[in-house]
């Protein structure tokens, strides 16, 4: 027993958890035929809060609530699995990774996100306002444009073999790429 | 594009496209029930989230760090993550075609096409950038908040923004 909870304290490994990621996709449609994505409890958010007379918004979000239950879950599994089932061991990253990040004083890997750069005071520099809140803006009106996100479209679009998510889901990546590689080398810098 | 066709019909069939459009362009994660419940029937979807949450955790799938090794090619974890989530669930629709396995209420379960817009094109790339930036995609960002990462209120309440003004210019961006 000790040893189990020694092993699930530590980071699982890929041939774990993205098993248990793709079961997400079976249980939601068995429990209440429910098709997997998370990306639209933001839009459930508009639609509850803020639907002012814009047709996009108009529907009945009450019917999708469910959506937001999801959501509610995912912030307390976070929770749960950062209170009882972490170690306080940093995160453990190439160290070709880590040798660029230095170069932009990315020091502390003791958070999933990085601290140096994700806290509160640095929401007032620019490189902070780019990573913090443009890149949030851009997650939000990116996978509405695009109809869903990494679960709506890479995991429940890919599952039942749909092409627009294919193109999608490889939208995604090319657009990751060319940021990652590109454009935030020079937002670091700032 | 549907929007077009609403300007010119009457009030009411502009309520009934719009949750025409919320399925036709917009296929994602909507509810084929046709059962109606009272509202605590919703806690089973809290416990699955949970379920997910604690993954996307242990997994560090909603880390910053491992979505950069993702982008530069560093390492196989998220490939590895992604792929085997995929595959996992194809057999699991596969399996549901198959034995026309239905809902824990009886019901058959429901799966419906997606159409191809130029939207998962330039929405996609879009998506991608904000990925690239936060480290994170919607569902990770509940699951840092959870993690006691209390700025990503800030990334979520953006990302929220940013799905407004998606609603706000829809008719003028190029589907």
């Amino acid at each position: 027993m000790m040893l189990f909870l020694e092993w699930i304290k530590q980071p699982w490994p890929w041939y774990v958890a993205g098993p248990l990621i793709g079961l997400t996709v079976p249980l939601l449609l068995i429990i209440g035929n429910k098709s997997f994505g998370i990306s639209s409890s933001l839009r459930h958010v508009c639609a509850a809060c803020f639907a002012g007379n814009i047709p996009f918004f108009k529907y009945n979000w009450k019917k999708e609530t469910w959506n937001l239950f999801f959501a509610g879950g995912v912030l307390l599994g976070g929770a749960i699995a950062a209170i009882w089932l972490s170690n306080a061991q940093p995160v453990v990253v190439n160290p070709k990774l880590v040798n660029e990040l230095q170069r932009y004083g990315v020091h502390n890997y003791s958070n999933l996100v990085p601290v140096d750069l994700f806290n509160w005071p640095s929401l007032l520099t620019l490189r902070g306002l780019i990573l913090m809140v443009a890149g949030g803006f851009l997650v939000g009106f990116g996978t509405r444009y695009a109809g869903g996100c990494t679960s709506g479209h890479a995991i429940m679009g890919l599952s039942n073999l749909q092409w627009p998510s294919l193109i999608a889901t490889c939208c995604f990546m090319i657009g990751g790429f060319i940021t990652a590689n590109l454009i935030l080398p020079v937002v670091l810098q700032l | 594009m549907e929007t077009r066709d609403i300007s010119t019909q009457p009030v009411i069939l502009k309520e009934t496209n719009t949750d025409f459009e919320v399925r036709s362009l917009d296929t994602i994660c909507i509810n084929e029930s046709h059962i109606q419940h009272p509202w605590w029937y919703s806690l089973k979807y809290l416990v699955a989230g949970l379920l997910f949450g604690i993954v996307l955790v242990k997994s560090q799938v909603i880390s910053w760090f491992r979505i950069q090794e993702m982008f530069r090619l560093q390492s196989f974890h998220m490939y590895g993550v992604i792929g085997s989530a995929v595959v996992t669930g194809i057999i699991s629709i596969w399996l549901i075609k198959k034995f026309k396995v239905k809902t824990i209420y009886g019901e058959p379960i429901e799966l419906h096409p997606k159409q191809f817009n130029k939207g998962q094109i330039y929405g996609g790339l879009l998506f991608g950038a904000g990925w690239a930036l936060t480290g994170a995609c919607p569902g990770p960002l509940y699951a840092l908040i959870g993690t006691g990462a209390t700025v990503i209120i800030v990334t979520l309440l953006s990302a929220i923004a940013g799905t407004w003004v998606y609603g706000r210019l829809r008719e003028k961006l190029p589907h």
